[in-house]
């Protein structure tokens, strides 16, 4: 006779899916990016989910030493003014006339130009840029929090999803818990100057939890929501925490 | 049907074993496929926290057109001083998949975190890892023999169960307790969310990009284990290895 096993093979089976179950659950009561059907967009939900449920909140990426700044390749977009005319125009003026309306589920909506930004108190890091691609690099970052300008605008209750639009044609969200994040901030400066037209002058996002593209440089306008705001299916991940 | 007593000498390989296999074996060529898709994106590899293009290189590997492909504006420094770090803006068009590369490589990376998870659940409390796997009766003499059966490619017949040979033990050993969790904990160790939760692992493995040339070194020894595991199994009676692994009983 076999002896009777204390935790049984279905007993097991049971639990572990009941507790997956949890874990799409928890997903479900909060709003998801569309997967149009792609079974990369689902599995990308799952990280996401996954993330979300098993990873501590707001730890902090790595802080390092001045002496540890790197070398820095701009990639991707390095000058929006080669193919539109109005970041040209502000570019040609030092960005003095330039300006970032915030809008959406906020109670004061308001449009704030660089003087404004630079008004709030200033938060400086030193954090490692993940790019896609595969490399890395530390670079010294200064700007205003996110959340300060958030609470300064008066964010809603029902708002879930902060959107940036950029001069570049870019347009993408991440969500509170990284729009809150500590470290989640609007960078003016880089390594001790100007945020240089490279790097996404004159204001770019910084998200030290996700990957590079995260960061979106060239800042033209952002929208606080309570929906997903779906830009179609870009063939990237929107979550990119890994 | 008769139900004879198996004793642990002639048993089979357990269901959940071949499923945890088989799932793995798909992800693994999944996971292969789309890491070399990543490293012909950005075929150069460093030691340390921080690399790039800009910054010196360990090795690069002539893999794609990506490679060294010199395609920079002029280096810009970021002040001053005497070798400041610079900046410079990239002309060339890259060879860049990773929008499908990198999403199928974390969808496949569950199917083997998962069911590898419950393979080392089980296997530990099933004593599959003590009864089966554990080379017990080491000695320099047994494992000296084996090297030269190898050699001369005497592979003993398969045994249409879990009754390894002393070698056969060993490589199992390495690449389950130390390949498997080495690349999956630098995989997560190029994960900004998961560094910044658990910074641990940038300190085990010397850095972000020491993490990924560690894991592309463990993702090569794993690819040459899958090599030798073929061999061995078509030298030992393919059909009947196959048979063992699936529907046999």
């Amino acid at each position: 006779m076999e002896k009777k096993k204390i935790i049984t093979r279905r007993k097991a089976i049971i639990t572990g899916l009941t507790s997956i179950g949890g874990l799409f659950l928890a997903g479900c009561s909060k709003p998801l990016p569309p997967t149009y059907g792609n079974i990369l967009r689902m599995g990308d939900n799952l990280t996401y989910v996954a993330h979300r449920a098993l990873l501590p909140g707001q730890s902090l990426a790595k802080e390092y030493n001045y002496r540890d700044i790197s070398s820095f390749p701009a990639t991707g977009t390095t000058n929006p003014a080669s193919f539109n005319e109005d970041y040209s125009r502000l570019q040609k003026n030092a960005f003095a006339d330039w300006a970032l309306p915030i809008e959406g589920s906020v109670s004061r909506p308001g449009s704030y130009s660089l003087a404004d930004l630079q008004k709030f108190p200033s938060h400086t890091h030193i954090t490692r840029h993940t790019c896609e691609e595969g490399w890395t690099a530390i670079g010294q970052w200064t700007g205003v929090p996110l959340s300060t300008i958030l609470q300064s605008v008066g964010i809603l209750p029902s708002a879930r999803f902060i959107n940036f639009y950029a001069y570049d044609g870019y347009i993408d969200s991440i969500d509170l818990l990284d729009a809150f994040h500590p470290q989640t901030m609007l960078a003016y400066g880089m390594n001790g100057r100007d945020l240089p037209v490279a790097h996404g002058a004159p204001v770019r996002v910084r998200v030290e939890n996700q990957i590079g593209y995260k960061s979106m440089k060239y800042l033209q306008r952002i929208v606080v929501t309570d929906e997903f705001v779906d830009p179609g299916d870009s063939g990237w991940a929107w979550y990119t925490g890994i | 049907m008769t139900h004879q007593p198996v004793d642990s000498e002639h048993a089979p390989h357990k269901r959940w074993v071949k499923s945890s296999h088989w799932i793995i074996t798909l992800s693994f060529f999944a996971l292969v496929f789309t890491g070399v898709e990543m490293i012909m994106v950005h075929p150069r590899f460093y030691w340390g926290e921080v690399g790039n293009d800009l910054t010196p290189v360990l090795f690069e590997l002539p893999v794609s057109r990506n490679y060294q492909h010199g395609g920079w504006e002029k280096s810009v420094p970021f002040s001053e001083a005497a070798g400041a770090p610079v900046s410079a803006a990239r002309t060339y068009d890259i060879f860049n998949q990773n929008g499908w590369g990198r999403s199928l490589h974390f969808l496949a990376g569950w199917f083997l975190l998962v069911p590898g998870l419950i393979y080392f659940i089980a296997g530990i409390f099933t004593g599959h890892f003590r009864k089966h796997l554990w080379p017990k009766e080491f000695s320099l003499k047994l494992f000296w023999n084996d090297i030269i059966n190898h050699v001369r490619m005497q592979i003993p017949p398969a045994t249409n169960g879990p009754q390894y040979g002393l070698l056969q033990k060993l490589s199992y050993v390495i690449v389950l307790f130390f390949l498997m969790p080495v690349i999956v904990m630098t995989g997560m160790t190029m994960s900004p969310a998961i560094t910044a939760a658990y910074p641990f692992l940038l300190k085990i493995f010397f850095g972000a990009q020491s993490a990924r040339t560690i894991h592309f070194f463990a993702s090569t020894a794993l690819v040459l284990f899958l090599i030798v595991h073929v061999v061995m199994v078509i030298k030992s009676g393919f059909k009947q290895q196959v048979r063992a692994m699936t529907i046999g009983k």
